[in-house]
């Protein structure tokens, strides 16, 4: 961004378990203060990746820096100056807020500990139920309690993986506000994710399938590298619409939205020419929109789907 | 920067006693168990073992005395390993090597055939008295077996032709929850000290909780250890508590030296929980933390000598029993109340529980690298 070292700098990271490559030939790069967001299907290697980075695994081979120290290493050092959050709650549930927040606080060796525990208390705006178990909490204050507890050490770089899993639509905006403000204070945020308008909020993004990073870059980069052109379908749709086009030569991606269609290929004019003539009789309309981040993200997951089932 | 650290190692203690606290099936247990155990085996009945060690002191080697010793062998009871003076039976007898001493005194063969019925003295270790029960019983009959076809008359009487005396050391009376009760000491630490250990560390992993853990900068010394703490407390606790039923309801007496009785719990405690923190490092959940914790607590209990007199059990049994810590204990605990024996006697009980402990701890070390990653 400012010319300053990435914050993440890995490159050819590899992770075996038994005999599954779990991730394969891992190249990142994070600059300070980004949000990066990391995009995937299940099981495709995204917790194994940031259990990597933040020196819970040890890679099998490859090599990089994490807040400039090696990610092979200086894992005692990164543990410290990283802020992680797993993907399942994983506080202690038989504990209170504030007895989660001292230990965590102690772990870490945090000199002024209960200050810093009381402020972030005083943030969560949780004082007043400090002496509450944190089992008890709902799903949204559990998430945000695990996010106060990832900061208390006040790290340079935050591992969340899949953090707003299971938490409602208001939880979820107040959280990305935060990971927005933290990024303008100038920490850098890597974070997994399902959901589509989370990927939008983020300002590079990587989408990583069967183990291996298929592309990295701002929306609109990941969205122009799967050159697809889409066309939006709309009118009355017959039911077994979507099921012709998708027969249709140069058609490779059929999606619902909302009461249309967007049909999706990389022959732009043989996409055009055979929706044409269905779109004949008048009784629906068609016009080209831009590709959707989640249409270019389909478009990979089958993409690396296909290949992944041709390969032996 | 990655050694120990003092605060870190407090920060998992007191996290460690909150848990505990909160926990009231763990917490009732720890009451529960040693109070459920007593009641439950105070009242133990056991076999009937042969084959006993017994030392002789033969201060007249005449032929009755060759042929009393023969026919001590004879009855399958007693199994003489040798001549010696009476000092050295003493030592026998107190550091548990044998369970009879047998003296002959001086002119016993003399006495014998005048008829002024000679005193034989026999020594019984009777810390455990279903042990030296059936044996005793037997060397009453002995005498008029052995002596009536060779003497004349009526000293043939039984009864009449050798003063018999025996002497139950250690338990006079033959209470069998004095052997029982230091013995429960044992088995109830046993269960709960590697149980509860062996919990401790699954029940992070299963529930997530761990790799939190393991994200801190928090060393896996630091862990262990600080894991460990809170449970040689409670360990401790169970010891006074038993200690107390032992004293206050079965009166069990108590010779010997206390902190030395305190140090050989600690021992046992920790070697305890070193192979509790093992298996749950092994383990991958709680249910087969548990399973480890049954497949080992079994022959424990059976192997012991707790629920059978060790020197009834086949050849094979004891050496499995002789691995295990608790056999070792139990000699010691037995030893230290019961005997008032010193440590120069225990120590031959003392190494292999030490022994145990330090093989399982390097094994314990070794999966708990591996399982980091």
């Amino acid at each position: 961004m400012d010319g300053t070292a990435p914050i993440i700098d890995v490159t050819g990271l590899n992770k075996h378990f038994g005999d599954k490559h779990v991730v394969k030939d891992l190249s990142l790069q994070v600059s300070q203060g980004e949000i990066f967001g990391f995009l995937g299907p299940n099981g495709s290697g995204k917790t194994t990746s940031i259990r990597m980075l933040c020196g819970l695994l040890t890679p099998d081979s490859g090599s990089g820096t994490c807040l400039g120290m090696d990610v092979i290493t200086e894992s005692a050092g990164i543990k410290r100056k990283v802020g992680y959050m797993t993907q399942r709650f994983s506080l202690w549930e038989d504990l209170t807020i504030a007895e989660n927040l001292d230990f965590v606080a102690r772990m870490f060796g945090m000199p002024r500990r209960r200050e810093a525990v009381d402020r972030a208390l005083e943030d969560l705006g949780l004082s007043t139920r400090r002496k509450q178990l944190a089992g008890t909490l709902s799903g949204g204050w559990k998430q945000r309690l695990a996010l106060a507890s990832c900061l208390l050490h006040e790290p340079k770089l935050l591992l969340l993986d899949e953090p707003t899993a299971g938490v409602d639509p208001k939880a979820r905006r107040d959280f990305w506000e935060e990971i927005h403000r933290l990024s303008n204070a100038g920490i850098t945020v890597l974070v997994s994710t399902h959901y589509m308008d989370e990927a939008e909020r983020c300002h590079r993004l990587g989408y990583i399938a069967y183990g291996e990073l298929l592309a990295s870059g701002s929306g609109e980069e990941v969205v122009r590298s799967q050159h697809l052109v889409t066309f939006e379908i709309s009118g009355d749709i017959a039911p077994g619409m979507a099921e012709a086009l998708r027969k249709l030569p140069g058609s490779e991606l059929v999606a619902s939205f909302g009461s249309a269609l967007h049909v999706s290929g990389r022959d732009g004019p043989l996409l055009e020419r055979g929706l044409a003539a269905q779109v004949a009789d008048g009784a629906l309309k068609m016009r080209r929109v831009d590709t959707s981040l989640e249409d270019a993200f389909i478009n990979l997951m089958q993409g690396s789907r296909d290949q992944f089932e041709a390969a032996p | 920067m990655n050694g120990f650290s003092f605060s870190r190692w407090l920060g998992i203690l007191i996290k460690e006693f909150i848990q505990l606290r909160r926990d009231r099936l763990t917490f009732g247990m720890i009451v529960m168990l040693p109070i459920m155990q007593l009641l439950l085996f105070g009242f133990a009945i056991n076999s009937d073992p042969r084959h006993m060690p017994t030392a002789v002191v033969m201060a007249d080697p005449g032929p009755f005395a060759r042929a009393y010793v023969a026919a001590m062998k004879n009855s399958e009871y007693f199994r003489i390993i040798g001549t010696v003076d009476a000092r050295e039976a003493n030592t026998l007898l107190d550091s548990g090597e044998v369970q009879f001493v047998v003296t002959f005194p001086p002119g016993f063969n003399r006495d014998l055939v005048r008829g002024t019925a000679p005193t034989l003295l026999v020594e019984a270790d009777a810390t455990d008295p279903m042990a030296t029960g059936g044996a005793i019983s037997v060397l009453n009959q002995l005498g008029s077996e052995v002596f009536a076809p060779e003497l004349p008359g009526a000293r043939a009487t039984p009864a009449k032709s050798i003063d018999l005396r025996i002497q139950r050391r250690y338990n006079p009376e033959g209470i069998t929850s004095y052997n029982v009760v230091p013995g429960l000491l044992g088995v109830i630490l046993t269960m709960t000290m590697i149980l509860m250990t062996g919990l401790a560390m699954t029940r992070e992993r299963e529930r997530g909780t761990f790799e939190n853990l393991l994200a801190t900068p928090a060393t896996p010394l630091e862990v262990m250890t600080g894991k460990i703490v809170p449970y040689v407390l409670i360990g401790l606790i169970q010891v006074v508590l038993v200690l107390a039923a032992a004293r206050q309801i079965f009166d069990v007496p108590m010779y010997g030296s206390l902190p030395l009785l305190f140090a050989v719990v600690l021992l046992f405690i920790l070697a305890n929980l070193t192979l509790g923190i093992t298996f749950s490092s092994i383990a991958k959940n709680q249910l087969q933390a548990m399973q480890m914790t049954f497949f080992f607590f079994l022959p424990s209990m059976l192997l012991s000598g707790f629920m059978f007199p060790f020197r009834g059990m086949p050849e094979w049994a004891q050496v499995i029993g002789n691995v295990l810590p608790l056999t070792h204990f139990l000699v010691l605990v037995r030893g230290i109340l019961l005997k008032g024996n010193g440590v120069e006697l225990l120590w031959g009980h003392i190494w292999p529980i030490a022994l145990f402990m330090l093989t399982v701890l390097a094994l314990g070390i070794k999966t708990f690298r591996r399982t980091l990653d």
